[in-house]
């Protein structure tokens, strides 16, 4: 079963993806913040981590060098979700090391799409 | 006391001055040794023995006229703020050594007038120095009992004279250069001035209140002496004109008194002391004549029918009640106003003499050696060996000439001859049109009138001549009796002589500046002294010169005196000033006035210019061609400050300009960051929405539950839209001034409870403890409810948001006081950080870190707060507590 982590601080954005991936069988894990998201990447390896960029506390950027920084977590894909969607800012993220990068609103059927494209394999 | 115990006290003493010296020396950078006071107080050396012990004399004598030459000074003295000032500069700019130096200068640097002025100076400070001499030795005969003895050699006070020559020439030349300041030598004659005043006034309190009982007492003992009413009365016409020229004289003497122009001027180290001197120096005055009424009178009293030197009062009266300390202590003050005299005059006096008599008429071949310390040292030797000699000469004229005569009329006499300088001097930064040819006419007659009136029959005194000369005039001719020239006759010798000499000598400069114009130099130097303040900036610039001169020669010139370090030095210094290649290898007009002046430092004026001479070759100009060049470059300066101006005032506006440009520019760029916020916030609903909707229209199984819970999310988001868009909509009508609140009178108690209700079920849920006191009496202001309550609202959203997570605290309360309504949402979450306090009202804040951290305000809610507050006139603000946050907003709670 493919485990997915899905981090946004707005709750009824995360209730959507989280019904949506259960329903397409993944294992999904959620964090309303990066710090969640980090306290929970301890013990879980996800394949693939859905990230928003806008959060309280810790937000995606500084959660993305995380990951890419830490030995056991770098292999874990993930996409960045955000409503931010000016060219600069999809450079900035793609150059930070995401492997694709989502824009809000996005089509949940596209979301899927993706998802399956970077976990295949 | 014995001589030699005295003599070795004197010994002691004058250790101690070369101690001082040296301390100060050291510390010749500190506040210690250049601050005003040391400035003023060695001004004061003004006060020789004439002052300790002459003006005594006077009183005694005649009343009230020993305070003429105090009056002088003190009556100028709101002159010396520009005059004095004036001169200062000239003197810094121009590396003057001396008087001769600065008169001779300005009349074109004129060798002869340099050298005159040398001679009229020497011919008026010697009697000056005999006179300290004559204090010295008939007070060391008074404290030890012993009398003058007329073979010279057995007298004790010729020892004491040649101490002092020896001690004055090597203590005045310890410290080579001309220009450079003396400070160790200024400390002690400072010193010296506090300690023959404070000697001066112990003597004064002593015989006042201890001899006698008051200034009362004196007065009354001493009216009844015979000849108190003639001396003490303030007579008639004659009398206030003698005062006058008195008054004149002195005024004169501290302007041009060689040892007053070397203190005031040449050993001033910032101009701003003159501000001190002007109170300070007429304060010391004064103290120091406080008590000479009383000695002289008590001595009168005192010594009634005894023959005793009146100027010795002091000393006198001392010994007359044995008091061996008290009279040693005067004794040490005489000696110290006297030496301090002898040291300053003979300084200024020895410069001048190889600065502008020896080395220019003769001893300038002496001086070719390359080496720096060889000439040095030659120039050093001629003047201890010049201060020697003027020390030794004063002395036989102490001897063979003023024996009999009194310290005051010794004195004046001095005070005449040193007048004589006063047209010249004077007209040397007042008038441009004095030339040198007047100066030196004007000085030559002056002092042949003062000869005539003065000195001769002073000389003829002496020799006890019965004199036809005297009585009936030069050949019979009534109208040239020395004493009553030209029928003159209510002048006492000394304002008389005075007053023809002055006359003429005014007349003579004055007409022959007009008759007769001065050559180019001579007119370049006039702009540069009288118009100094316009030209002290770039003074180089102002010297008119064209020829030819080499760099390298000019070098090898300054070398001989400045050494090799110190010339490079200089020459970069110049170089940079003017920004001159350092390649180049002919010198230009500044260069050369640079290079003089340099040298004058070391040799004076004259010289300098010999030497600059020697090593360049100067075209003629004509003087109308000088005139036109001063002309130009007047009109530069006035052109260039009107440049300065204008181009001032185009930096202010391309500032300005810059300034409205970056402010723009800003705007425009928190705009962009404005909209990219609101999209973002409108954005994050509309994903709730569309991804719920896609959900429900994709999903064909999805339980009931689930359905109804999306369908909720949709419908809550979309309200969530509307009024994101309300609260930016609302923001730019406040922001654009086009939002209009309607002030009514309402109860905010009322208010609150409208606004807490609809979130009482929040409240509930979230466990919050809610304080709030709506059953007190009602608060009554003029504010516009609704959007009161939108503030309010907002403030306790925010309150719920970030209160405490499981004890949550909320606390309201209000206030009111005479006109203002305050209102406090408290919230027991936690603190804001400092820096943004003020930044989360702000509608575009952005947190310090750009994009990263979400911004606390992004709400926009905070924002509009502040628009409605600021629109009702009021203020908010958030304060940290120490268990939480405090949000407080004031307002004008009365009718407007």
């Amino acid at each position: 079963m493919k485990k997915i982590l899905i981090v946004d601080d707005e709750p009824n954005i995360l209730m959507t993806l989280e019904y949506t991936f259960k329903k397409k069988n993944f294992q999904v894990y959620i964090a309303r913040d990066g710090q969640e998201a980090l306290d929970l990447l301890k013990t879980e390896l996800p394949n693939i981590i859905l990230l928003d960029i806008m959060m309280p506390k810790v937000d995606g950027y500084a959660t993305l060098e995380m990951i890419k920084g830490d030995e056991k977590l770098k292999s874990c894909k993930i996409i960045f979700l955000s409503a931010k969607n000016k060219e600069v800012d999809i450079k900035k993220g793609m150059s930070l090391g995401a492997d694709a990068y989502v824009t809000k609103p996005f089509s949940i059927k596209k979301l899927v799409e993706k998802v399956n494209e970077l976990t295949e394999g | 006391m014995s001589s030699v115990g005295l003599l070795a006290i004197l010994m002691i003493y004058l250790a101690f001055l070369f101690v001082i010296a040296s301390w100060a020396e050291k510390k010749r950078n500190s506040k210690w040794t250049n601050n005003a006071y040391i400035y003023t107080l060695s001004l004061a050396v003004y006060c020789s023995a004439w002052t300790y012990y002459g003006s005594i004399g006077v009183a005694a004598e005649s009343g009230l006229s020993y305070l003429t030459i105090y009056l002088g000074p003190i009556i100028i003295i709101p002159a010396w703020i520009v005059v004095l000032r004036k001169i200062i500069r000239i003197s810094r700019v121009n590396k003057i050594s001396g008087i001769a130096d600065f008169i001779s200068l300005r009349y074109g640097n004129n060798r002869f007038l340099g050298a005159l002025v040398t001679l009229v100076c020497v011919v008026g400070i010697l009697p000056y120095i005999a006179l300290q001499l004559k204090a010295i030795s008939e007070t060391f005969h008074i404290v030890t009992r012993t009398s003058s003895s007329s073979n010279i050699l057995n007298d004790t006070t010729t020892y004491v004279a040649i101490a002092l020559a020896l001690f004055a020439s090597y203590y005045g030349t310890r410290y080579f250069d001309a220009s450079e300041k003396r400070k160790g030598i200024v400390t002690a004659i400072a010193m010296e001035s506090m300690l023959k005043l404070f000697f001066f006034l112990i003597i004064g309190v002593y015989v006042t209140y201890f001899v006698f009982d008051g200034f009362q007492d004196i007065y009354d003992q001493a009216s009844v002496l015979e000849n108190f009413a003639e001396r003490n009365t303030i007579g008639d016409f004659p009398q206030a004109i003698n005062w006058f020229f008195l008054c004149m004289l002195s005024m004169f003497a501290i302007f041009m008194l060689p040892r007053q122009f070397h203190v005031n001027i040449i050993e001033n180290n910032r101009e701003k002391h003159i501000k001190t001197a002007i109170w300070l120096f007429p304060l010391y005055l004064l103290l120091f004549n406080l008590f000479v009424y009383p000695i002289a009178w008590g001595g009168n009293i005192l010594f009634a029918g005894v023959n005793v030197n009146t100027d010795m009062y002091s000393l006198h009266i001392a010994q007359l009640f044995d008091n061996q300390f008290l009279t040693l202590l005067v004794f040490l003050g005489g000696f110290s106003a006297a030496i301090s005299m002898i040291v300053v005059s003979t300084i200024a006096l020895s410069t001048m003499l190889s600065n502008n008599l020896l080395i220019p008429y003769g001893l300038i071949g002496k001086l070719k050696s390359e080496e720096q310390i060889k000439n040095s040292r030659l120039i050093l030797n001629l003047r201890k060996i010049g201060i020697f000699c003027l020390i030794i000469i004063a002395f036989f004229i102490y001897r063979y000439f003023a024996l009999e005569y009194s310290l005051v009329s010794i004195g004046l006499l001095s005070f005449v001859v040193i007048a004589q300088l006063a047209p010249s001097f004077f007209g040397a930064i007042l008038w441009k049109r004095g030339s040198s040819k007047g100066a030196i006419l004007g000085i030559i007659i002056g002092f042949l009138i003062c000869f005539y009136t003065l000195l001769l029959p002073f000389a003829i005194g002496i020799a006890n001549l019965e004199s036809s000369f005297i009585s009936e005039g030069l050949f019979g001719i009534e109208l040239l009796k020395p004493f009553q020239m030209f029928g003159l006759d209510y002048l006492d010798p000394v304002p008389h002589s005075f007053f023809w000499s002055i006359f003429f000598n005014f007349f003579t400069y004055v007409a022959v500046s007009i008759i007769s114009k001065g050559n180019y130099r001579e007119r370049n130097y006039a702009e540069m002294y009288v118009d100094i303040d316009k030209y002290i900036t770039n003074h180089e610039n102002a010297f008119v010169w064209k020829g030819t001169a080499y760099i390298t020669d000019i070098e090898k010139v300054l070398q001989r005196f400045l050494g090799k370090e110190k010339t490079k030095r200089a020459l970069r210094i110049f170089n940079m000033k003017y920004d001159i290649d350092k390649d180049t290898t002919m010198a230009d007009a500044r260069l050369i006035k640079f290079s003089e002046n340099l040298l004058t430092g070391h040799i004076g004026t004259a010289s300098a210019k010999i030497l600059m001479e020697s090593v360049t070759k100067e075209d003629i100009i004509s003087l109308p061609e000088v005139l036109k060049i001063l002309e130009e470059s007047k009109q530069n300066i006035i052109l260039n400050k009107e440049l300065t101006g204008t181009s001032r005032e185009l930096q202010e506006l391309s500032t300005q300009l810059r300034d409205a440009n970056e402010l723009l520019r800003k705007k425009d760029r928190q705009k962009d960051e404005f909209l990219d916020t609101v999209t973002h916030e409108l954005r994050t609903p509309i994903t709730a929405i569309r991804a719920s909707s896609e959900i429900l229209h994709d999903d064909e199984d999805i339980p009931e539950k689930l359905k109804k819970q999306f369908l909720q999310n949709i419908i809550s988001e979309s309200d969530r839209l509307n009024r994101l868009i309300d609260k930016i909509l609302d923001l730019e009508k406040f922001e654009s001034g086009k939002q209009k609140i309607y002030r009514t009178e309402n109860d905010i108690i009322e208010t609150i409870s409208k606004a807490v209700k609809p979130l009482q079920q929040l409240l509930t849920n979230k466990n919050i403890d809610f304080k709030f006191n709506d059953s007190q009496y009602e608060v009554i202001a003029f504010y516009d409810e609704e959007r009161i309550i939108q503030v309010i609202t907002n403030l306790l959203s925010n309150a719920i948001k970030f209160c405490g997570e499981s004890l949550g605290v909320i606390s309201v309360s209000v206030s009111k006081n005479d006109d203002t309504l305050i209102v406090n949402v408290f919230n027991n979450g936690k603190n804001i950080n400092m820096e943004e306090l003020d930044a989360i009202f702000e509608k575009f804040y952005q947190s310090s870190n750009q994009n990263i951290k979400k911004p606390i305000g992004s709400g926009l809610g905070l924002a509009i707060c502040k628009q409605i507050i600021e629109v009702h006139k009021g203020n908010i603000s958030a304060q940290n507590e120490e268990n939480g946050v405090r949000f407080t907003f004031s307002i004008p709670a009365n009718k407007f």
